[in-house]
């Protein structure tokens, strides 16, 4: 299954690095990132695979939201189908 | 990878303009539950529900979780009880309303729809005792909702029924009167229903349905209501195009939400429903989105023609985005259930007359409408009786949800609370239709032809 990871918040250091710590020590693969930020606004988008994932969905969801509580983001992960269905044709 | 603005967008839909499925509901067959004990009748209803619904509640909280989407209810709709109990030798059918909300509570869903009765035509031994026991099922029940089905295009309207319902809402308001008339609330009263609606409290699960199916309700005023602010003094033709693309990405959830629901139940895929359901928060009201198209306040003059514009507009963009459309699709418009509708109603802008004009080109009929209490079995008949003669005349469903605010009057408000909101008591006619309504008999079905 692939899903959309979305990070909103107030930029600063080591964003990208927590949450693909976090990825990586359960499994996850990450395939494509895209980041903004406009006037100090954070932004980042990430399409991961989760075939490999050592932790199921909710568990996952639970602990990136816990990580941006923890750095004051708003972390979310979504399956991937909701933007293919809702946007294209 | 997929478009960044996209996928924001998506995330602004949801938190920020109330994006969310508004039901899923499973319809469920309860033919094989007839005997002749309502005793025995109810237990097979409440092990037949509890074991095909156990994991209803489970699996839209974990589909919720999966695509960020919230799913606000989870329902179940029933065969009318009125078949399921004409066997029974008993004829008060409430211990089998009771049994629905055990079952209700038991599996975790906040209403039950189907203790129902088709009775367009006529009515047999089971529908008169089912009818006579509303007021009581529904003051002793907390979840169940009612509907009796009083006219269609095909039988006219029965109104020896329209009279009986009359009687029923306001007995069933007397019996709930601590309560607001909460019961009324539950009840509604339909020419033209539908099978597979799942939205509440009209739900039923017709008998030209499968053995069990799951059904989706959409909802989304408050993306319309956005989409719209970006279009202001532009040509109703961009009106109409904005509320189709909004409908149809709107309506992709539902389709993804019922098809995910359908798979992971086993249960197979019914309809989903294009309707717009507003709820009582700010931001997701129906007659914000009428204002927005240019009135001052929703009711005053050409509210009918933006809502006829609204309806279309919505069931066009959403019928392509699912391989199934059914329900009542449209707009609704639940007076004390839309935070717009509350205030232009206060604002005596918005009356019952203009109401009923405005059903005439949405999805439903007078819905959650507080009158004083003292309005008269005849005149809530009447009401009915004008409705029903819309969705009849006009091939379309029509409804009436009226509540009789026991010992208040008009201008004071009744609050309900939660998704049912607080209503404020609407003036009725004060001519009588007593006269009328006595006539009873049948209003033979329109001419379908000769339209010149």
């Amino acid at each position: 299954m692939r899903a959309i990871i979305t990070v909103i918040g107030k930029d600063k250091a080591g964003i990208i690095a927590e949450v693909c710590t976090l990825l990586a020590s359960c499994k996850i693969n990450i395939l494509d990132i895209s980041q903004t930020v406009m006037q100090g606004f954070f932004t980042m988008t990430m399409l991961v695979d989760l075939t490999e994932s050592t932790v199921d969905f909710t568990t996952l969801s639970d602990s990136l939201k816990a990580k941006g509580e923890e750095m004051g983001l708003n972390i979310r992960i979504q399956r991937e189908d909701i933007f293919d269905l809702m946007h294209k044709i | 990878m997929h478009n960044q603005k996209e996928i924001l967008s998506t995330i602004d839909m949801i938190d920020n303009q109330h994006l969310d499925v508004r039901t899923i509901t499973m319809g469920i067959s309860l033919l094989d539950c007839c005997s002749d004990s309502v005793e025995i009748t109810a237990k097979k209803i409440y092990d037949k529900i509890t074991r095909l619904a156990e994991n209803l509640v489970a699996t839209g909280e974990a589909i919720e979780k999966e695509f960020g989407i919230p799913i606000v209810n989870k329902r179940i709709s029933v065969t009318p009880i009125s078949i399921v109990a004409a066997s029974c030798k008993e004829t008060d059918y409430t211990p089998i309303a009771l049994a629905l909300d055990k079952a209700a509570h038991k599996v975790g869903v906040n209403f039950i729809g189907g203790f129902s009765a088709l009775v367009h035509k006529g009515m047999t031994n089971g529908d008169i005792n089912l009818i006579n026991s509303i007021p009581s099922a529904l003051a002793s029940t907390e979840r169940v909702c009612s509907s009796v089905s009083v006219a269609s295009t095909k039988a006219g309207i029965n109104m020896d029924a329209v009279a009986l319902m009359g009687r029923i809402i306001k007995k069933t308001a007397n019996m709930t009167a601590d309560k607001g008339g909460f019961g009324c609330a539950k009840l509604v009263v339909f020419a033209n229903a539908v099978e597979d609606n799942p939205f509440m409290a009209g739900a039923f699960h017709g008998v030209g349905e499968a053995e069990c199916v799951i059904n989706v309700g959409v909802s989304g005023p408050g993306v319309v209501y956005h989409a719209l602010q970006k279009c202001k003094g532009q040509p109703f033709d961009v009106v109409a195009e904005t509320i189709k693309k909004t409908a149809f990405k709107i309506t992709r959830m539902g389709q993804l939400v019922a098809s995910e629901a359908s798979r992971r139940l086993g249960v197979p895929f019914g309809i989903v429903d294009l309707s717009l359901a507003p709820t009582p928060e700010k931001g997701d009201s129906v007659a914000r989105i009428l204002e927005e198209m240019g009135l001052e306040v929703c009711g005053t003059h050409g509210t009918t023609a933006a809502l006829a514009l609204l309806n279309d507009a919505v069931k066009k963009g959403g019928v392509m985005a699912s391989n199934h459309v059914g329900g009542l699709s449209g707009a609704f418009i639940p007076v004390s259930e839309d935070e717009g509708m509350i205030e232009a109603a206060l604002k005596n802008a918005l009356t019952l007359d203009k109401l009923e004009a405005m059903t005439c080109v949405c999805s439903v009929g007078l819905d959650m409408i507080a009158v004083p209490g003292d309005t008269s079995a005849e005149t809530l008949s009447a009401i009915i009786a004008d409705e029903a003669a819309i969705g009849v005349v006009n091939t379309k469903t029509t409804a009436v949800r009226i509540i009789p605010a026991m010992g208040k009057k008009v201008g004071e408000i009744i609050e309900f609370g939660g998704l049912l909101g607080s209503a404020p008591v609407m003036p009725v006619h004060e001519f009588s239709s007593a006269d009328f309504i006595m006539r009873g008999g049948r209003i033979p079905a329109p001419m379908h032809s000769l339209k010149n």
